[in-house]
């Protein structure tokens, strides 16, 4: 096995390298080696409790921390302005902050600068909502202060012609907690790129995601979590769904428990669920061990289909079909969202996966 | 009063082996009130019969009828069938990953009683059902069969018979794997609802264990793909002393 954590190539992938194997590069409208004639698209704050939020120049930011690949340096180089949101040391807001992303169109390539600071022993959610039509390359930056408790919860609801290279990098200070809930519902290819490092030991990551993949969609989440300190714990679970036929969905968990960082708790799991013929889901977890030292490590992975004998039983109970389907779906998904989510929100997300099981016809025997 | 009425059913089923007849011209009537075993050897066609009675999609009905207070059966879904007043305790209860028990229950009663119950009423109707079955109350929150042992499964398809209340009741083996307090528990569960109410049952069974807390006046026994001979209990002793052998290739009855 490769070092998972290793500098992604400098370059622009051409599909052969590990991490773009299974990414469809023909259909990235290339993002993954240009983004000249990009606009930057301004990430509007629609209501901010207690954080402040600002336009800066790129070049008044420190380098990019921890891994990034060709695309997402590509896209940072050239987003000359980034919104910066800080919340502020101790401040405490059950309110969330909102911040959506809204695509106007798959023709202009769209480029976006966030960082988020949280500073120390603060506590707060950030939403961020991206919707609409668009080709675009985002660079999420996350700091979690020493003490801090941040949860971002990314909603990808984009229309279905839709191009979305994303990464999502978050820095994580001495115990600080960082959650993170992705849910990607939509969107011919979105690769995101969630990754994770410790500053300090005692951080504490739970990265959460939901998707769900329809016809012709490719939907990929490639995750790292990268432990260098000690006594660090991370979680990760990932639901993702699939309806019709060339729903591609990808799921990389990476995680990495280097020599220094003992006593690291980890465990991540992803789960998939077939609901037609011709979807594919591709599950990799990996979990490289440096120290003999660690707390507990694990991994799992499955990938399940709604089958014929299922909806028989439901059936004969009374239940039609694509009730039967809803049931199956919305429970499969609610419980790991409603673990982050606030109810308006898992609405939201619930709401949507709902709205596309009503897509696909229910042909006989098979749903 | 109703009637549940199979005439000369003929069923076949599809598999990488070809097309096979399973049941080959079953007559059989049940009224409300009455309760029917049938015995028969395995492999004879009994969960064909109660699968066919509910609907599933791998048997084919190619010739007869079933009928509930005349009205056609065959031509309705598997749903329909089941709002109609049709339901199978399944020999072999399915998983459904992540439905929780309470909402598949909440779900299914709803469908069936063509609304839903209000929610505080309903958590201790659940709650009332679950305790006279002796189902821990934390399965309401675990998912649909999963992890269930066998008992558990058929007492959970019990739990449904006594929440839906339906007109007519297949229990396909639901004695087979219980232990002696689980069987006792599981055919009050059954005797509770027939006194409750004017349901047809029909129990398919192997032995006279169950049929001895739940009586049935008609014993049918079943072999090859028909019924070969009709009787009272009497019947069911009978085979639990000497088998099918008489049986065994005996015309069919009617
Ligand atoms: N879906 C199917 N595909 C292929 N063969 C089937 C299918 N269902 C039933 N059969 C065959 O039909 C015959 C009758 O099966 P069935 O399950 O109805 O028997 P049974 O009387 O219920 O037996 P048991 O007492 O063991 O439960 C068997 O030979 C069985 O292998
Ligand atoms: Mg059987």
């Amino acid at each position: 096995m490769t070092v998972i954590a290793d500098a992604p190539v400098a370059g622009a992938p051409t599909g052969r390298e590990e991490a773009w194997r299974f990414t469809p590069i023909a259909r990235l409208r290339g993002l993954h080696d240009s983004v000249e004639g990009a606009v930057g698209a301004q990430v509007a704050v629609v209501t901010s409790p207690v954080a402040a939020f600002a336009h800066v120049s790129t070049d008044s930011l420190p380098a990019a921390s921890g891994p990034i690949e060709w695309p997402a340096a590509l896209a940072r180089a050239a987003s000359t302005q980034s919104g910066v949101l800080t919340i502020p040391a101790h401040s405490d807001s059950a309110v969330p902050t909102r911040v959506t992303v809204t695509g106007t169109g798959a023709d202009s390539t769209v480029l976006t600068h966030l960082v988020i600071v949280a500073e120390r022993g603060s506590r707060s959610v950030v939403v961020i909502t991206h919707e609409g039509s668009i080709t675009l390359s985002a660079n999420i930056e996350i700091q979690v202060g020493d003490g801090a408790d941040l949860t971002v919860i990314s909603i990808h609801d984009w229309a279905n012609d839709s191009v979305h290279l994303g990464r999502q990098h978050a820095v994580l200070g001495r115990d600080a907690r960082f959650r993170s809930l992705i849910a990607t519902l939509g969107g011919d290819v979105v690769r995101i790129v969630p990754t994770v490092e410790y500053s300090a030991p005692g951080g504490d990551a739970e990265l959460l995601g939901v998707f769900f993949a329809e016809a012709g969609q490719h939907i990929e989440h490639r995750l790292l979590v990268d432990h260098s300190q000690p006594h660090c714990r991370s979680s990760v679970a990932y639901k993702g769904a699939l309806q019709g036929d060339g729903a591609h969905s990808v799921w990389i968990g990476d995680v990495i428990i280097r020599a220094d960082a003992v006593g690291t708790e980890t465990y991540e799991i992803n789960r998939n669920l077939l609901l037609t013929e011709g979807a594919r889901a591709d599950s990799v977890p990996n979990l490289e061990i440096e120290t003999g030292n660690v707390a507990s490590a694990g991994h799992a992975s499955t990938t399940g289909r709604f089958d014929d004998e299922q909806l028989f039983y439901l059936q004969a109970r009374g239940i039609d079909p694509e009730t039967a389907r809803r049931l199956v779906v919305r429970g499969f998904f609610a419980e790991l969202v409603s673990r982050i989510a606030d109810d308006e929100v898992a609405a939201h997300i619930i709401g949507s996966i709902e709205e596309k099981l009503g897509d696909a016809p229910l042909d006989e025997g098979t749903i | 009063m109703s009637i549940l009425n199979i005439h000369d059913l003929h069923v076949q089923v599809e598999s990488d082996a070809g097309v096979r007849e399973i049941l080959r011209g079953v007559d059989l009537t049940i009224e409300s009130g009455q309760t029917h075993a049938i015995m028969g050897p395995n492999g004879s066609g009994k969960s064909t019969l109660a699968y066919t009675i509910a609907g599933h999609p791998k048997y084919t009905v190619t010739q007869g009828s079933i009928t509930l207070d005349g009205v056609d059966v065959v031509s309705m879904t598997v749903d329909e069938r089941a709002r109609a007043g049709l339901f199978l305790a399944m020999q072999y209860p399915v998983e459904v990953p992540g439905v929780s028990v309470s909402n598949f229950l909440r779900t299914s009663v709803t469908a069936i009683r063509g609304e839903a119950p209000k929610l505080r009423d309903w958590l201790k109707e659940l709650k009332a059902a679950m305790a006279a079955l002796s189902v821990d109350p934390k399965f309401a929150e675990r998912n649909v069969n999963e992890g269930f042992s066998g008992g558990e499964r058929k007492r959970h398809e019990i739990l449904q018979l006594d929440l839906l209340r339906p007109r007519f009741a297949v229990l396909d083996e639901t004695d087979s794997g219980l232990d002696v307090d689980a069987l006792k528990v599981v055919a009050e569960g059954v005797n509770r609802v027939r006194e409750a109410t004017d349901i047809g049952v029909l129990l398919i069974t192997h032995t006279t264990r169950l049929l001895r807390e739940i009586p049935a006046e008609f014993v049918h026994v079943f072999v090859d793909g028909r019924i070969v001979a009709d009787g009272g209990p009497e019947l069911a002793d009978e085979i639990e002393a000497s088998g099918y052998e008489r049986f065994l290739g005996a015309p069919a009855t009617s």
